[in-house]
């Protein structure tokens, strides 16, 4: 088990140095000067503009721009925003509110997607399944940014319980809201999921075992039942961990919060490499960690599943 | 001065109702309001620390005029007043000496001398400093694009006068002089400049609140006590909040935490003024769009392609498209400039080529047909998709393919870096969206940088001689109104040449909530906020 993570963790160098070396070269290879788009319709002169891009190193091949990024890495230097500000510092403001939202979601999602499933799985067929299909078929196919905006104009503008954007700090209470939005899709196919994998399990010989060894049905369900359920959602749920970091642009954008997907995004059409690569390499760790604690987990969960030395 | 009037009054009528609708009776009623109250706002980060050579974009441009004086300052309707400047006099439109208010200090207690601006606009000139602001610079003696060159026109007298010797006259100079470029800085920046931009010090209203600046957040400004000139806030401060979409920030002003928004987004046009009634705002800004046909393609250039020019303008339904695409947030355009700018005028001469005339279109359409048949050839027109620019451009195009039997079509690149790439390395195959902002109220600004031969903004290749002279006839004139009829003819040269198809004025369409009022919006479509009153 050990020795199974502890390899898992070595694999993670290549796929740093590859993934941060590709993207890179993808910033680089997008066409235009990010300097002289920055100025909009009023560019600077143009011995301004030389001057600035010798500053970011935009004028240097791309090999050594990575060289010298990589370099910087090692000493702990990211390297800088168009802005002036340390790409460290960025980091160290949005990583936390993003893990904050993500982590809310996450919680909420897997809560009430599991206890729905449960429910609806072991229901097949009833009122409550029905709805539940019904429910979760219509956030899947609602995009996010409708069901945000719904969401926003009730709460945030007509009832006034949830502020409509949250302010700068992020709190708990406020990212709430901006949570059950981001969660609303994964909610819906977590649902399901349970959902079919109970119903498939009730009717699997080990449950019938149980049960003919005579188990109270709230046993069986809860430990026989649930438990092999969740291997899928589990799954589900490790490469959710990762698009809930990245991939909550639009929630961000709707409720203005100062995220990683928002500053991504920004960095990418301002063509500042050095911040999209530094966020990137983190979200490359994040994804490839919460994979390997999936995998751990079904060991967990599943007897079946051993890692052997 | 005669045709200019009904542009005066348009912008007289204009401000009136803006008062109208701030519920203003009248500008001699005594503020009212809670002094120490603070407004808030939208804004977005600055793009560069806060050092006023070095900021040329609205977010940081905010903040600068907010926390510093100039010589002079605007007034909403773009009209020149001074601030620390005394005078500023010229007896031949070169030579220019000015003297400064006694009294004025920045807020460390520096007091401002003629050394604060003359040092500081040295700084903004040289190459070097790689200011994005260096180009303001470019009529002062001594100023190089090429070598770092010190301003040897700018003489300081005393602390209280400095003189400034330009490379060519120019009439309207102290119209410029109140640009964020043209700020004092104190000593104390000298000693480490970046730390200043990170926390300016300066003379103006307001000033930066202690730790006020949230990077990406917000920044906090409170009133500046010493501030004594004609911009002396009512209120006790101003947050701008930064947004990374109009969309939150309109949901902010609809929730009650934003209390003034100064852009609607595109998704309320048809709601903001039911939304909040009697509190909106719609009025022409001094923004011009456009779009250009580069002389480098093959039926645009010539006597040709100003007929082709001609008869694309002349397809285009602008009034339809002002209403039904931008409801009725922008202005179809009469001229090159804008109707807040003092000198607009809709009446010059061949500006008939800016309605919408589907029958002369045609007619020109095949007079260059028989120059050189145009045949199945595609029209297309360039914008950046990251802009929410696609709706316009396809009614444009439309308007084209209706009218002219053409296929016009909106040509899309993902961002404006990709578009700009192309405009730049001549690489476009058909027309470009272009737009342009002014710095400062000046019917100058929105020509020289846009149409003289070799300026930062004329990339299509538009170069006549014609222009040049009238241009240069304008700014170098002894008085405003001379200038004034100078660069309305070369406007009337443009009109004929078409170097730019203009399309409309964009409006600044702004809301604000019921906890405060006198809200009037500005020349440059920023509120005055030191004339709000909350509370």
């Amino acid at each position: 088990m050990l020795w199974y993570a502890g390899k898992r963790f070595l694999q993670m160098i290549p796929v740093f140095f590859g993934a941060t070396f590709l993207i890179y070269f993808m910033v680089f290879a997008v066409p235009g000067d990010p300097i002289a788009a920055l100025y909009g319709d009023h560019p600077p002169a143009p011995g301004v503009i030389e001057t600035i891009r010798a500053e970011y190193n935009l004028d240097k091949p791309f090999i050594i721009q990575y060289l010298l990024y990589i370099g910087g890495l090692f000493q702990g230097d990211l390297g800088t925003t168009f802005s002036g500000r340390s790409v460290t510092d960025v980091m160290a403001q949005a990583f936390p509110i993003t893990a904050r939202l993500a982590m809310l979601a996450l919680a909420i999602e897997a809560f009430f997607g599991i206890i729905v499933g449960l429910v609806a799985g072991l229901r097949k067929g009833k009122l409550f399944d029905a709805s539940a299909l019904v429910i979760s078929l219509l956030l899947i196919s609602v995009p996010t940014f409708v069901v945000g905006f719904v969401l926003q104009f009730i709460f945030g503008i007509q009832l006034g319980w949830a502020r409509t954007t949250v302010s700068g700090a992020a709190p708990w209470g406020e990212l709430i809201l901006p949570a059950i939005v981001l969660a609303s899709v994964s909610f819906a196919y977590i649902v399901r999921l349970t959902r079919a994998s109970v119903a498939d399990n009730l009717g699997a010989d080990f449950v019938r075992t149980a049960t003919a060894k005579g188990l109270s049905r709230r046993r069986v369900v809860t430990v026989h039942v649930l438990r092999n359920s969740l291997v899928p959602v589990v799954t589900y749920l490790g490469v959710d961990i990762g698009s809930l970091m990245v991939g909550a642009i639009v929630t961000e954008g709707i409720f203005n919060i100062n995220g990683v997907g928002g500053t991504v995004y920004r960095a990418i059409t301002l063509g500042e490499g050095p911040t999209v690569v530094s966020f990137v390499a983190v979200m490359v760790i994040i994804f490839v960690l919460a994979n390997l604690l999936v995998d751990l987990l079904y060991a967990a969960l599943d007897p079946r599943i051993r890692y052997a030395n | 001065m005669k045709r200019s009037r009904i542009g005066f009054s348009a912008v007289a009528l204009l401000s009136a109702s803006a008062l109208v609708l701030a519920g203003c009776a009248a500008s001699d009623e005594p503020a009212e309001g809670d002094n120490a109250a603070i407004i808030t706002t939208n804004g977005s980060e600055p793009q560069q620390s806060l050092i006023p050579t070095n900021t040329t974009e609205t977010g940081g441009g905010k903040v600068i005029t907010s926390i510093f004086a100039g010589l002079v300052s605007y007034t909403a309707d773009g009209d020149v007043e001074n601030e620390v400047a005394k005078s500023i006099e010229s007896e031949d439109g070169q030579n220019w000496t000015v003297t400064l208010n006694e009294g004025w200090t920045f807020t460390n207690g520096e007091a401002v001398t003629s050394d604060s601006f003359v040092k500081a606009w040295s700084y903004g000139a040289l190459l070097d400093n790689a200011q994005s602001s260096s180009y303001f610079f470019d009529n002062i003696e001594g100023f190089s694009y090429d070598e770092n060159s010190e301003l040897t026109g700018l003489d300081v007298v005393s602390d209280t006068e400095f003189t400034v010797a330009l490379i060519n006259p120019e009439a309207d100079f102290p119209l410029r002089l109140g640009y964020s470029a043209f700020m004092p800085l104190p000593e104390s920046a000298w000693e480490d400049l970046d730390a200043f931009g990170e926390n300016p010090v300066g003379n103006g209203p307001y000033m930066i609140a202690e730790d006020g600046w949230q990077h990406d957040v917000q920044i906090d400004l409170v009133v500046n006590p010493d501030y004594d000139g004609v911009r002396k806030a009512v209120n006790g401060g101003v947050s701008i909040i930064f947004y990374t979409s109009q969309d939150a920030a309109y949901a902010d002003a609809l929730g009650g935490n934003l209390d003034i928004l100064d852009a609607v987004p595109d998704s309320a046009f048809a709601t903001y003024e039911s939304d909040f009634p009697g509190r909106s705002v719609n009025q022409p800004a001094a923004i011009f769009q456009a779009f250009n046909m580069p002389y480098y393609l093959e039926h645009w250039s010539g006597d040709e392609g100003k007929l082709r020019r001609a008869a694309i303008s002349m397809s285009i339904d602008r009034a339809e498209i002002t209403d039904v695409i931008f409801q009725g947030t922008r202005t179809p355009a009469t001229d090159f400039t804008s109707p807040v700018i003092a000198g607009h005028s809709d009446a010059l001469a061949g500006s008939e080529v800016l309605d919408f005339n589907p029958d002369e279109a045609k007619k020109l359409w095949a007079e260059a047909d028989a120059i050189a048949p145009y045949g199945d050839s595609v029209f297309d027109l360039a914008y950046n998709a990251d802009g929410g620019h696609q709706a316009w451009v396809d009614a444009v195009a439309n308007s084209i393919s209706n009218t002219l039997g053409i296929q016009a079509v909106g040509k899309a690149y993902p961002t404006f870096k990709d578009a700009l790439n192309d405009r730049d390395a001549n690489l476009l195959t058909g027309g470009t969206r272009a737009g342009w902002q002014a710095d400062y109220p000046s019917l100058y600004n929105f020509l020289g940088p846009l149409y003289v031969d070799g300026a930062g903004s004329n990339k299509e290749g538009y170069s006549s001689p014609e222009f040049e002279k009238v241009l240069a006839e304008g700014a170098s004139a002894s008085s405003v109104e001379e200038a004034t009829a100078k660069y309305q003819e070369a406007q009337e040269i443009l009109l004929v040449d078409l170097p730019s198809i203009p399309l409309w004025y964009s409006n600044v369409t702004g809301v604000y909530s019921d906890t405060v009022d006198n809200v009037v919006f500005g020349w440059d479509s920023v509120p005055l906020y030191n004339e709000v009153t909350k509370g």
